[in-house]
Parts: C-alpha cells; sequence; structure tokens
C-alpha cells in the first residue's frame, strides 16, 4: 500500500478538507458531539492494532489491556495530584469532599494523558520481550490471556475500586462544556496518530514490519533486526492506546474494570473487527473501518436494545468469514487495477 | 493471603482438601481439552467458542433439572443438543474457515463466542446457576476431608467418556477416518474419504464432548454465561502443555491445572482465581517459547 501514503496535491486538499471538518464538527453538529469523540477514539483505538496486527502480523486480541491500562493510569494521575486515591475511590468519587476546580482538572489531564501513554508504553517494553516472540494461535491466545488477566486482576484491588470501579473527576461547572476539550483532544491524537503512521510506514521501518508479517524467518536472515522491530511497533501502538484509553475514560466518566476498562467483548474485539473491516494492513483501512462501524453502530443501537452484542457478534463472524479482505482491500481489488494484483497463492504439497 | 498459607501449613489436611478438589474439577477440563486437541489436530482451529459449548451444555441440565428431570438423563440430551449446535455451525461458519488463515478462525470462532455468551446471558439471565443433584457427601479423617458425591460421579461419568471416544477413535472405521485425516488430508481425500464430512463429524462430536463435559460440570459447579472463556483457555493451556495427540499428557495435565487452581483460589481468594487462570496461561506460553528457543525451534 505504499502508493496510498504518497501525497499528491487532490490529496493534500482532501486531508485539509477533512481536517476543517473535524476542527469544525462540534460547532455545527454539538449534538453528536460525543458519538464524534468516540469515532475518534476508535480510529487510534484501530490504528493502533492495525499497526501491530495488519501490518506486521502479529494479530493481538488483548490490545485492550493498554487501553485499561491507560484509563486507569489517567484517573489515579488526575485524581491523585490533589486527593488521596484510596479514599477518593472508598467515597465513590462524589460527594463534597472531591471537587476539582479548572486548573486542577485540567492539570489532571494534562499529565494524566502523557503519563497513560507512558505507562502503556512501558507495560508493552515489558511484555513484548516476553510476548512477542510468539506467533500465530500462541501470541493470539496469549494476548487474549492478558487482556482479561488485567481486568480480573484490576478488580481485585479496592485502591482503585475494585469491582465496582472508579470515577474520573468530575469536570468543574465554570470550565462549560468539556465535552469540546475531549473533543479536540480526540482529534489531535487521531490526526497525530494517522499521521505519525503514515510517516513510519513510508521509512525503512515500515517496511520492516512487513517484512516481519511477510515471512519473519527470511526476514531475520536477510538482517531485519526483528525483535527490536516489533517491540518498537508494540510500544508505539501501545502509547497511542494508552492515550487514547485515557481520552475514553474522561469521556464515559465510570471506568468499570471488566466492561469499560479492559473490555475484552466490547472495544477490544471491536477494534479489530474496524480494522479488518475497513482494510488490514492498510493506512486507511481502520480509518473507513473506524467510521463505518461507529455510524453502523449508533444508527442500529436504539433497534436492537439488549441484543446489541448478539449483533456485533454476527457481524465479527461474518466479516472474519465472508469479506476478510475489507472494504479498502476490496476496493483495491476492483478498482485499483494498475496497481497489480498479488501473484496467486501457490498450493502447498 | 500469607495467612491462608499458614493455615495449610497447618492443617495437612486441607491440603488433601483441595488436591482432591482439584483432581476431581480437573476431569472436567480434561474432557473439554480433549475435544479441544480434537479439533485443533484434525482442522487446524482453535475452536474459542470451547467453554461457550461448555456452558450450554451446562445450561441445558439446569433447565432440564428445573423442569424435574433427573440431571444424570440431562445429559446425553445436552450432548445430543450441542452435537446438533456444532452441525450447524459447522456448515455455516467453520466449513469457510478451514485451510484459512489462523487470525481468520481465531477472531470467527472468538465472534461466536460472543454471541453465545450473550444470547445466553439475555435468555437465561447472567447469575450463577446449578442443577442441584441431592447427593450427599462421604466424610474421611473425621469430617474433615469430605468428597461430595455428585463430584466423584461427575469425575467418574467424565473419564468414562473420555475413555468411549478413545475407543471410537481407534477401534471404529469413522474414528479411524478421523485420524487418517488428521494426518494428512490430501492423501485421505485421495483414498476416497471424504474430508469435508470428517470435519464436520470431528466438529460436532467436540461440541456434544463439550455439552456432555458441561452438563456433568453443572451438577456439581456453578456455572455462568460468561464463564465461557476460562474455560476456553484451560483447554487451551491443556492442550499446550500435553501437546497435541498426546491424550495421557492432556490428562495430566488437566488434572494438574484442577489441582493448581484449587490451591490458588484458596491462597489468593476467590475473586483471583480466574486472573490466575489467565496469568498460569501466559507462563506456560512462555516457559513454552522459552524452551523452544533454547533448542532454536520456532513453531508457527
Amino acid at each position: 500500500m505504499r502508493s496510498a501514503l504518497s501525497l499528491t496535491p487532490a490529496r493534500l486538499l482532501l486531508l485539509i478538507a477533512l481536517l476543517a471538518a473535524g476542527v469544525a464538527a462540534p460547532l455545527v453538529a454539538p449534538a453528536y458531539q460525543s458519538q464524534a469523540t468516540e469515532l475518534l477514539l476508535f480510529i487510534v483505538f484501530a490504528l493502533a492494532w492495525d499497526l501491530v496486527g495488519g501490518q506486521m502480523g502479529y494479530n493481538s486480541f488483548g490490545n485492550v489491556l493498554f487501553v485499561g491500562l491507560g484509563m486507569y493510569v489517567s484517573a489515579i494521575v488526575q485524581v491523585g495530584l490533589f486527593y488521596n486515591v484510596g479514599l477518593y475511590t472508598e467515597a465513590k468519587g462524589g460527594g463534597t469532599a472531591f471537587v476539582f476546580d479548572a486548573p486542577q482538572f485540567l492539570t489532571g489531564l494534562a499529565v494524566g494523558i502523557p503519563a497513560a501513554a507512558l505507562a502503556s508504553a512501558l507495560a508493552a517494553w515489558l511484555l513484548g520481550s516476553l510476548v512477542l516472540t510468539m506467533r500465530g494461535h500462541y501470541f493470539a491466545i496469549c494476548t487474549l490471556g492478558l487482556g482479561i488477566a488485567a481486568g480480573q486482576i484490576a478488580a481485585g484491588i479496592p485502591w482503585i475500586g475494585a469491582g465496582s470501579g472508579m470515577l474520573t473527576p468530575n469536570p468543574p461547572a465554570d470550565l462549560g462544556n468539556v465535552g469540546v476539550l475531549l473533543y479536540y483532544l480526540a482529534l489531535g491524537l487521531a490526526a497525530s496518530c494517522a499521521a505519525s503512521f503514515a510517516w513510519l510506514l513510508s521509512t525503512p521501518f515500515g517496511l520492516a514490519l512487513n517484512a516481519i508479517r511477510d515471512d519473519e524467518d527470511k526476514a531475520e536472515a536477510m538482517g531485519v533486526r526483528t525483535h527490536a522491530a516489533k517491540v518498537t511497533a508494540w510500544v508505539i501502538a501501545a502509547a497511542f492506546l494508552g492515550a487514547a484509553g485515557a481520552i475514553y475514560g474522561n469521556l464515559v466518566r465510570f471506568i468499570d474494570p471488566t466492561e469499560t476498562a479492559f473490555a475484552g467483548a466490547t472495544i477490544g474485539v471491536w477494534m479489530i473487527l474496524m480494522a479488518l473491516l475497513g482494510g488490514k494492513g492498510t493506512l486507511l483501512g481502520p480509518i473507513v473501518g473506524a467510521v463505518v462501524f461507529q455510524l453502523t453502530k449508533e444508527l442500529t443501537w436504539t433497534y436492537l436494545i439488549g441484543w446489541q452484542r448478539v449483533a456485533l457478534g454476527l457481524l465479527i463472524v461474518a466479516v472474519a468469514v465472508f469479506f476478510p479482505e475489507g472494504i479498502v482491500g476490496f476496493v483495491t481489488e476492483r478498482f485499483g487495477g494498475k496497481r497489480g494484483r498479488p501473484a496467486p497463492e501457490e498450493q502447498a504439497p | 493471603m500469607i495467612g491462608n498459607l499458614l493455615i495449610l501449613l497447618e492443617a495437612p489436611a486441607l491440603g488433601l482438601q483441595l488436591v482432591i478438589d482439584g483432581i476431581l474439577i480437573g476431569a472436567v477440563f480434561a474432557l473439554a481439552a480433549y475435544g479441544m486437541a480434537l479439533v485443533w489436530g484434525v482442522t487446524g482451529i482453535v475452536n474459542v467458542c470451547q467453554g461457550e459449548f461448555v456452558m450450554l451444555g451446562g445450561f441445558v441440565t439446569v433447565l432440564l433439572a428445573e423442569q424435574g428431570m433427573p440431571p444424570l438423563l440431562a445429559v446425553p440430551v445436552a450432548a445430543a443438543a450441542l452435537y446438533l449446535l456444532g452441525w450447524i455451525l459447522f456448515q455455516t461458519v467453520i466449513v469457510h474457515l478451514i485451510g484459512r488463515d489462523m487470525f481468520n478462525s481465531v477472531l470467527a470462532t472468538f465472534g461466536i463466542a460472543i454471541v453465545l455468551q450473550q444470547v445466553m446471558a439475555r435468555v437465561f439471565g447472567a447469575a450463577d446457576r446449578i442443577a442441584e443433584s441431592g447427593l450427599g457427601s462421604w466424610f474421611f479423617f473425621d469430617g474433615l476431608v469430605g468428597v461430595a458425591k455428585v463430584k466423584a460421579l461427575v469425575f467418574a461419568a467424565c473419564i468414562a467418556l473420555g475413555a468411549a471416544l478413545t475407543l471410537f477413535l481407534t477401534r471404529s472405521r469413522q474414528g479411524q477416518a478421523i485420524r487418517a485425516t488428521a494426518q494428512e488430508p490430501r492423501a485421505a481425500a485421495t483414498l476416497g474419504i471424504e474430508t469435508r464430512a470428517v470435519y464436520r463429524l470431528t466438529y460436532a462430536l467436540n461440541a456434544a464432548i463439550c455439552g456432555a463435559a458441561g452438563a456433568l460440570a453443572a451438577m456439581a459447579y456453578t456455572i455462568h454465561p460468561y464463564g465461557g472463556l476460562t474455560y476456553t483457555i484451560r483447554c487451551f493451556m491443556i492442550v499446550v502443555v500435553a501437546g497435541l495427540g498426546n491424550l495421557a499428557g492432556v490428562l495430566w495435565a488437566a488434572l494438574g491445572l484442577g489441582v493448581a487452581e484449587s490451591f490458588a483460589g484458596f491462597i489468593l481468594g476467590a475473586q483471583y482465581q480466574i486472573a490466575f487462570v489467565f496469568a498460569l496461561l501466559v507462563a506456560v506460553l512462555v516457559l513454552r517459547n522459552w524452551r523452544l528457543k533454547r533448542k532454536r525451534l520456532y513453531l508457527q
């Protein structure tokens, strides 16, 4: 997908238009602000998943680990800068004792989000050397286990609210609509994520990732420092996931250990679905996938009361089985004649 | 935590109790893991909805028991119902996954798992359920060690089912066809074995085994719609430790896991038992990788 990355004037124009639309959106359609924020975060989730899953071929089922970690770290930092976290969670975050004024709230966010990114990156670095040496089924199931284990462990720690969860700081009233702030934070994160991935994938590092996906042993034999590249990619993805998780936590306001933070059956698998739906291993794919997914989800959500997750599960099965090339892959194959086709795979003997 | 450890050191009988409990539930794990190894070996698919099959089998028993049916009679019903479900799932989904990328099969079966657990939670409610058997317990050492009769019954039934399955695989023509397909599908197809029918039989049979395991488990242990994934992870871990095609290994690994879990549940507290299972999975995989690396072996 190298050609998708080069900037032609038409593409630059489209990009500027998209960015302008993104900046103007809260002014034009304030009613959909939280959904739009969620969409931007979903784009980050899908992109970050795809860097490791699509580009590098390491299909993680536990990226939610970094999302949840970011959520908790940010909330802990936001609260911990000014109050005792243990007392705060014990009081369920509410009451008159734990009031955050505007500077406190903003400082909390300004410190909390980078701290979340840092913590997730650190966790990815520590886990990377253990987990990224596994392949195939083993990596997939191991990461699945990691995500769920994290949720179960978080649900057992009283300091962060254990099973009853944790609230992010209550935004002060004099700050106006905090949702707009979160929206722009998410927009900035999504834009920087897309831009930095576009740049990364145009460098030799991006080639190394694709080489690892296509044949890791050969890549290693050719002198690609595969382990370093794998860990680096995972750390980068985790940092973005952590920051996105921090914003997501502030958006939903309530962090449940297994339902919001380490939600393997929702966000954890949705990010895979979005990347796959849009087109795995392409830069544009996860973005398209996230938009289509969020639109579908929001449009059908109210008609499927109680059965949403069933419907989404069916969607996962359907996409994985019948539409694995994704929207971008489908369009390229159908209309992208000049890019050529992949050679037909040889029949295994 | 340390307090619990001290209790354990002071009362060896309690340790014995934990070992017995672990071994008894281990047989359920062994049966489900046997099914997973079978599907994995024959079709190359790691069936992530394995645990959901177990849960569904359990719910069949619970529902029938609530209607007044003896739980033990519900076991064949659960197996038959799950056989049908496995057959339908194979025809609609799994058949498209054979020979495809491992990522697609993991994601698709994970999707099935989500659908099944959500449907179960909607239909049966998200609460712990059990099919009361009304059997008592045997006591030893002046009542210090108790063995619930129903758990012993479940253990025996699981072992018997596993033995029956082994007999089927080794002695019957269909079992032979399954093993032949597992070894070399193309050669099997050339020799006139309908490999697709074999895959279907294997998958449906696996669902039935899980259904039976779950139906038995529901008599002695609580089941929950969201408990499936833990079972899947246990199965996966057992198969990884034992290796594909190592039946005795599956049994030993499963019993070992049962004992380890029962000790972990006691020492760490019940709320960390599931976390323990998942952490153990990671430890097992890391250890496996480390051993492979020492031999400079990597498995795809």
